[in-house]
């Protein structure tokens, strides 16, 4: 094993020599931790790396090259609604008053932070139909827990205990039934109809005097809108069971569809697809949770409140015992809260909208451009994203899907998300979310159609790409069979104390 | 739209390809019923005027204030170079890194990040990150139970408020917690009940999965966690350590003392308090729960070429390969601000991180000093770190006006830890290496002003 890539980079520890660093902090009096009793005290050192600034910076910037980031490139990893990232929101979360300000900080000195809070609840509550938002839930998941939750004291509180299932489509993101698994309840699977949407019928045979929630993706995975959702709904609500919908295709379909008004009970935002707050290489994120009438007692604690006299409060800890509680500590995510605000500012009403259309007309031309090439399971109009198959090409040349998403490497895309939804064979999910030119979706729709047509004429090409990226395909079973999940090193250096 | 591409001609190009004439006809599948009223949204606001607006906003916060408050989330010199490298948009604009051959930034990021926490916690596995140090502390309690396949966790009073009722939310799933109490007076007052612990232990009928415990504990004080250890291990159950990690540049970590899961709180490692978050949720553990851990691990193996490379690994524990059987449902997680604490960790160096506990404990002990001075002695007399809480008569309404002389004067404890009457009269206060001798003067001159005129009845 070796690091023979020419823009590969050493560790940290690889990179560390005794002695560099420092000038940082000023050294301590001596004694200062005389005082700490000895068997509470660290016998030996933590093998930290040791580097100056320069090599530290080269690092980071260096490592940084051999990511693919929405910065560096078209990404349309369906399901995640890859948009750009404004800066205006990056410059917003560091002013000072927002990034220095403690979270226990007194009311009356979080007043700003308090009324954007405020602000942003309501227009989450405007955007969804729904009546009430917390902002707390760190996370999608998070706030399926959180909604999940709340439908879980709703039904207590009506002495309504042998509700112990929920129904999850097959086509839903892994988190729905692992959400339910998480909150003590059943998951039962409800495989999709032929036409990609909800099985209607396989949902009413489901649900019972046991159900406690359906959890719905509108628009689905798939991409495709529930044309039977108030039928659903109807269904759901006369069984006695809630509907929580999973917000992630959000960018879909604002101005056009609120999930409040037609009846959803619960739901969650993706801030950091719908509203552009950025992704991070994996986090963070933040995932605000909508609820209608039935569920505001159960909202996590402290929600943002306004007082009589237009100041802002959080409240209390135990002021509202029908709570579930808290998920994590303070009130949220703050400072991606505040990226979200201004994304949701900066458009307004008519610009928000103008996403959603966008979003959906962009995905649709692609969808069209590329059904010369590939298969295209659902035959209708998609949403703000549409599955792709290559079922047929791995027919014709044994070229897998995994194999044209590595291709497309080569050609400066990052793939779209491969084999999800689960239930389409070869699947692709392409999202080009409304922030990518024309242009852009022509050269990516002609390099796949290139693609497809090189698997036929020298699939070799196709099966060992990458080509030009800085590494070629991993072993991953070595890497899950004998795992290696930190760097060893042995201390060489003395530790010189400055007291 | 502010970011769009589209023109007028682009979105007729594209509508005629499609062979529409509106973009409305491409949501002609929602039901006419269920078709959304007008967003009631203000108009947009152009970038000048939306800055000056958040400029306004962020103003009406004071962030101007001497603090002494910490209670989980501290102020500390974070080297500008952090910051700056974050900035660069290959680090925060790209997603999870499931497609490696052009992740392999971050995913080396992730390895050494989980190298760097290990050497601090010393223990071997680190996760990529949860949410928060209370998320992560639920977490941990799930795992002890997974692991053990029993159902009932004991968690001191001495860990964060906020961390014990999240994992009270987590186990409304059908899972048993109980508190353990804090020693009401004597040497030990406000730490764990030792004795408490061993009958809650001693219950036979109930076996304990976990018991869950903070070093420094919630009021700042040093716990006996290698006692707490040794009990929880003699029952059967499994050890969790809540930690602040810069502590542990000077304090014993959780491998020493036989820890079998730390979590903690990464926000002091470089990354701003904005107001609660985005921090970093720490969850380690021991090799033997490494099948248990729930959140993505990074594993370093080889390419086709046999050059190194790094991959996200034993993903069969995960929410999208597993589904209802996953360890956890989490998927977005903390990411960036493990990339901030490595390259915190990595820029301050083994002895900078050294000299912020130590010259943090040495400020303490001067706050210490000079609030005993002004009239408010500890109310605990156990050792302490950086934090500790002292007696102030009537502390909600000294705490207020201390705000009108520029200081924020910690945490009223009787606002955090309501039920607890030993605590009625504390605050809750902190010092590192931020804290400056003027502002220890300023909080002790301030404060024995008020506590002059409380006594004298001027008030």
């Amino acid at each position: 094993m070796s690091v023979t890539g020419p823009r590969l980079q050493p560790t940290l520890f690889e990179r560390s020599r005794p002695g560099r660093g420092g000038g940082k902090i000023p050294h301590p009096p001596a004694g200062a931790l005389d005082r700490i009793p000895a068997d509470a005290r660290r016998t030996s050192p933590p093998a930290l790396p040791e580097m100056n600034e320069p090599d530290v910076v080269r690092h980071y910037v260096n490592l940084s090259q051999l990511n693919f980031a929405v910065d560096t490139g078209f990404y349309p990893l369906g399901s995640c609604t890859m948009k750009f990232n404004p800066k205006l929101n990056e410059w917003a979360a560091r002013l000072p008053g927002f990034a220095n300000l403690h979270p226990l900080a007194p009311d009356a000195i979080a007043q700003g932070t308090l009324q954007l809070l405020f602000e942003l609840e309501e227009a989450l509550a405007a955007i969804s139909g729904m009546r009430a938002v917390t902002l707390q839930p760190a996370a999608g998941a998070q706030g399926e827990l959180t909604g999940i939750l709340m439908i879980r004291a709703y039904h207590r509180d009506r002495g309504d205990t042998a509700r112990t299932d929920i129904l999850v489509p097959d086509s839903s993101h892994g988190t729905n039934p692992a959400t339910a698994s998480m909150a003590g309840f059943r998951t039962i699977t409800i495989p999709s109809a032929p036409d990609g949407g909800v099985d209607v019928e396989a949902f009413k045979a489901a649900l019972g005097p046991q159900t406690a929630a359906v959890m719905i993706t509108n628009p689905s995975t798939l991409g495709l809108f529930e044309a039977r959702i108030g039928e659903l709904l109807d269904a759901v609500h006369a069984a006695g069971a809630l509907a929580y919908m999973d917000g992630a295709n959000l960018n879909a379909i604002m101005g056009r569809f609120k999930p409040g008004e037609a009846g959803f009970d619960v739901m969650h935002f993706n801030v950091h697809k719908t509203f552009s707050t950025p992704h991070g290489g994996g986090g963070p994120g933040a995932g605000p949770v909508g609820v209608g009438e039935a569920l505001i007692p159960y909202l996590p604690s402290p929600r943002v409140l306004q007082v009589e006299d237009g100041s802002f409060r959080l409240e209390r800890d135990g002021e509202r015992p029908s709570s579930i509680g808290r998920l994590r500590s303070f009130v949220g995510n703050t400072g991606v809260l505040v990226r979200a605000y201004a994304y949701i500012r900066a458009h307004g009403a008519s610009g928000l909208c103008e996403v959603s259309d966008d979003a959906v007309l962009a995905a649709n031309y692609l969808r069209q451009r590329l059904s010369e090439a590939y298969d295209i399971p659902y035959d209708r109009h998609c949403k703000h994203e549409f599955v792709a198959s290559a079922a047929t090409i791995k027919r014709e040349t044994g070229v897998r899907t995994l194999d044209i998403a590595k291709r497309l490497i080569d050609f400066g895309y990052h793939p779209p998300t491969i084999y999800f939804p689960l239930i389409v064979e070869e699947g692709m999910l392409i999202e080009p979310t409304e922030t990518e030119s024309i242009e852009t979706l022509d050269a990516f729709a002609d390099t796949l159609i290139a693609i497809a047509a090189e698997a036929h004429t020298d699939p070799e090409m196709v099966t060992s790409a990458p080509h030009t990226a800085p590494v070629r395909r991993l072993d991953e079973a070595t890497a899950a069979r004998q795992p290696n999940l930190r760097w060893r090193s042995v201390p060489t250096f003395e530790m010189p104390c400055p007291d | 739209m502010p970011y769009g591409p589209h023109t007028a001609s682009d979105r007729e190009r594209m509508l005629a390809a499609l062979g529409l004439t509106s973009v409305d006809e491409l949501f002609d599948d929602i039901p006419s019923a269920m078709r959304a009223s007008p967003l009631d949204l203000p108009p947009p606001q152009p970038e000048l005027e939306l800055a000056a607006r958040l400029d306004a906003l962020s103003r009406r916060n004071r962030t101007d204030l001497a603090s002494f408050l910490g209670a989980g989330v501290y102020r500390h010199w974070s080297p500008p170079a952090v910051d700056q490298l974050l900035l660069r948009g290959e680090w925060y604009t790209a997603y999870t890194p499931y497609q490696p051959e052009v992740s392999q930034g971050t995913l080396q990021s992730i390895y050494e990040y989980e190298s760097l926490l290990a050497e601090l916690v010393d223990l071997d596995v680190v996760s990529a990150s949860h949410y928060d140090g209370a998320a992560a502390t639920a977490e941990a309690a799930l795992m002890t139970c997974r692991a053990t396949r029993r159902e009932r966790v004991l968690i001191s009073r001495g860990v964060h408020p906020h961390y014990r009722g999240t994992v009270a939310t987590y186990f409304e799933g059908g899972l048993e917690l109980q508190e353990i109490p804090l020693v009401a007076d004597g040497d030990a007052a406000g730490t764990t009940d030792l004795a408490a612990l061993e009958r809650l232990l001693a219950d036979r009928d109930r076996p304990v999965a976990g018991v869950i415990a903070a070093q420094p504990d919630f009021l700042g004080l040093l716990e006996p966690m290698p006692r707490i250890a040794e009990l929880a291990h003699a029952a059967g159950a499994l050890f969790v350590a809540v930690v602040e990690p810069v502590s542990l540049a000077v304090l014993a970590p959780p491998g020493a003392y036989g820890a079998d899961i730390a979590a903690g709180e990464g926000q002091p490692l470089g990354i701003a308090p904005q107001y609660g978050g985005p921090y970093l949720g720490i969850l380690a553990s021991t090799d033997a729960l490494v099948r248990q851990i729930p959140g993505r691990l990074v594993g370093m193996t080889t390419d086709l070429d046999g050059q190194r490379a790094f991959v996200m690994t034993m993903r069969a524990r995960e929410q999208d390969i597993r589904r209802d059987k996953a360890a956890s449902n989490i998927c977005t997680n903390q990411a960036l601000l493990a990339l901030a604490a490595s390259i915190y960790l990595a820029t301050i160096g083994p002895h900078g991180l050294r000299d912020v506990a130590a010259l943090g404990a040495s400020r303490a002990a001067d706050l210490e000093r000079a609030l005993a001075a002004a009239g408010a002695p500890r109310l605990h007399p156990g050792p302490y770190l950086n934090e500790f809480a002292v007696r102030v008569p009537d502390a909600p309404a000294v705490h207020a006006r201390l705000l009108d002389r520029g200081v924020l004067a910690g945490l009223v404890l009787a606002d955090a830890e309501p039920a607890d009457l030993s605590l009625r009269d504390g605050l809750l206060v902190c010092a590192t290496e931020v804290t400056t001798a003027a502002e220890i003067d300023r909080f002790a001159a301030a404060l024995a002003t008020e506590l002059a005129s409380v006594g004298s009845g001027a008030r």
